[in-house]
């Protein structure tokens, strides 16, 4: 009763797997008509919730409510009210789009007729309507994903869970699947949205929980997790890359902590208190000394950064993201061992300052 | 994606009815149903290799072979074949199943509000369809190649309704691999139950030239039950024999595919229930 201004509420949660605990004290509340990205690295716990929320997965204890229903001992009335997209288009691939709606439609109990009209709504509404009688298997990633959405919204659901929806898509194919979950959100759907993507949280979600090891270690909206972290940035690119170790040195007697250093890029950044006095002194001291700086921003921390500072790793991008799927499905499929290539993706802020010449 | 207003966004819900195992059942059948009407290659495959099966074991391997009794060779070998197709079967229920696993279909289903045994009925009963298909065929090859059934009509329909009882009893043990192993690895498990449950059977040797406990085992095989009683209820050649389960086959050949529904049924319901817990 006491839940009855949210769409989602967890208290408590906990899942245990042997002696390992996937959620440990899981707690989230979301309110109707806004998108909660839940945020964390591999193996935090983000599936797990979305699975427990969406009534596949029992949990050990707690209480969860989804659309006002508990969703242990409610569940069928849970399920009447939520939609669930998960990582893989879950639809039957030798099918067309139609058929597949359709089929979801009758099992949403809405009746023969109903069932087709829906889902010519739906190919509608979600772009597919040229595309509705082709099978699936002919469709693009983005156009399977559209597909999945459409199925996951056949009966307008309160809530919508969203896990990891543009894991392995082109950024044009993301782009219309943001747009489409943007729509879902204007017409009063509440959504959780599990993603590894910083840009992906910061781009739709109203509110952010950064989850680890099984529980929420912060939220807020993506404005206060950035506050969160403290003060604005310096960032410098210099002219020449002679001149790193001295910008180096500048920029840490203003800021008075180390500043990060990307040689490769001639590239410097540092956090910093007083933003435009700051700014004023970094400039004059590197004009002193002779340093042609090339550009310089003044900026607010990127949810990259707070990530980093939360919970000690930094998140994965896309592009590690996709490199680690396809080296999972090599793996699955031939049971061979792909070479690592651990250090090419690595981190852009490494502090090797002592390679740069003086 | 460009329309202003958004059809059922006004509403909270969609009006929906209530809902009904056997409604559910019935579109998840058909769902199996349409899928094969889309997509028929792996169903004629399967056909194409029963019917090779008949035509290797009929010219190739019949010559070779001693029939009991001095009988026909076909005669003998139609009833094996008719049981050992409905074994080869459990490999297409365990890939579907597994298939819907695999794409994330299973988990949908599971996130709506349908009842838990509808898609495990939806299978079972679009590969009951199947099955009777395939009957259909084997008999026509079985005429085709000089096989006959000798007994009354009566006899005749009841062999086949032995068959097609064995068959849904082992769509519960494919529906059951299915849920419990994944891709490529159902794939290989079922490959290997098939054929030592096809072959470690009285399909096409005796049990009695066996090693004793091999030849037991042999034996007990619910095919081999199958496969005895049908023999008899068609007046084909058979291999007889003094154990009581040999004597008992027709009993036999109704009580092993109850015992394995009232195995696997339960079991894949329990496992469909808690996946992935």
């Amino acid at each position: 009763m006491t839940a009855g201004n949210y769409a989602i509420v967890a208290e408590g949660l906990r899942k245990r797997y042997g002696d390992r605990y996937a959620l440990d004290g899981f707690d989230l509340r979301v309110r109707p008509g806004t998108v909660c990205g839940l945020l964390g690295p591999n193996g935090a716990g983000k599936t797990t919730s979305v699975r427990i929320l969406s009534t596949l997965l029992r949990f050990d204890e707690g209480r969860a409510e989804v659309a006002g229903f508990d969703v242990a001992r409610q569940a069928d009335q849970v399920r009447y009210r939520i939609g669930l997209v998960g990582q893989n288009a879950a639809v039957d691939e030798v099918l067309s789009g139609y058929q597949n709606l359709v089929i979801f439609g009758r099992l949403f109990h809405l009746g023969a007729k109903r069932a087709q009209q829906r889902a010519n709504e739906l190919l509608e509404r979600f772009g597919l309507a040229d595309a509705g009688s082709k099978p699936v298997k002919a469709y693009s990633g983005g156009m399977r994903r559209r597909l999945d959405l459409a199925a996951g919204m056949i009966l307008t659901p309160s809530v919508l869970f969203l896990d990891e929806p543009t894991t392995g898509l082109d950024p044009r194919s993301r782009n219309e699947v943001w747009e489409s979950v943007r729509e879902l959100v204007r017409s009063g759907t509440t959504v959780l949205l599990t993603t590894q993507y910083l840009d992906e949280a910061d781009q739709l979600a109203d509110q952010i929980s950064v989850i680890d090891t099984g529980k929420v270690i912060a939220e807020g909206t993506p404005d206060e997790l950035k506050a969160q972290l403290g003060g604005d940035r310096i960032d410098l690119v210099v002219h020449n890359a002679a001149d790193l170790a001295s910008a180096a040195a500048q920029l840490r007697q203003v800021a008075g902590t180390e500043p990060e250093v990307d040689p490769d890029r001639r590239f410097l950044s540092a956090q910093v208190g007083h933003r435009a006095a700051a700014l004023t002194e970094v400039l004059r001291g590197l004009d002193a000394a002779g340093v042609t700086v090339e550009d310089v921003a003044l900026r607010r921390p990127t949810l990259d950064e707070v990530f980093l500072h939360l919970t000690g790793r930094r998140p994965q991008t896309a592009e590690e993201a996709e490199a680690a799927e396809k080296e999972k499905k090599a793996k699955k499929g031939k049971g061979r061992k792909g070479k690592g290539d651990e250090s090419k993706s690595g981190s852009p802020r490494s502090e090797n300052v002592e390679e740069v010449p003086a | 994606m460009t329309s202003a207003t958004l059809p059922g966004a006004a509403s909270p819900d969609v009006v929906h009815g209530r809902p009904s195992l056997l409604g559910d059942s019935v579109t998840l059948t058909q769902r199996s149903l349409a899928h094969w009407r889309r997509n028929p290659g792996p169903l004629i495959a399967s056909l194409g290799f029963n019917i090779v099966m008949v035509l290797m074991f009929a010219y190739l391997f019949g010559g070779a072979l001693q029939v009991p009794g001095g009988g026909s060779y076909r005669e003998f070998l139609m009833p094996g074949m008719f049981a050992m197709t409905m074994v080869f079967g459990i490999s297409l229920t365990t890939l579907a199943v597994s298939a819907d696993m695999d794409r994330g279909v299973t988990d949908r289903l599971r996130s709506m509000p349908v009842s838990p045994l509808a898609p495990l009925i939806g299978r079972a009963v679009a590969d009951m369809f199947f099955a009777v298909v395939t009957l259909a065929v084997m008999l026509l090859a079985g005429l085709a190649v000089g096989w006959r059934a000798h007994g009354g009509v009566g006899d005749t329909l009841a062999a086949f309704g032995l068959i097609l009882l064995l068959r849904f009893a082992l769509v519960w043990v494919g529906i059951f691999l299915g849920l419990v192993m994944k891709g490529q690895e159902a794939v290989a498990g079922v490959q290997t139950l098939e054929f030592p449950l096809g072959f470690l059977s009285n399909a096409f040797v005796s049990p009695a030239t066996m090693p004793g406990w091999l030849g037991a085992i042999a034996e007990w095989n619910p095919l081999s039950a199958t496969v005895g009683a049908i023999r008899e209820l068609f007046g084909n050649p058979g291999w007889g024999g003094e154990s009581w389960v040999v004597q008992n086959y027709p009993m036999m050949a109704v009580i092993w595919p109850i015992v394995l529904v009232a195995i696997f049924l339960p079991l894949s319901l329990s496992k469909y229930r808690s996946l992935s817990s």
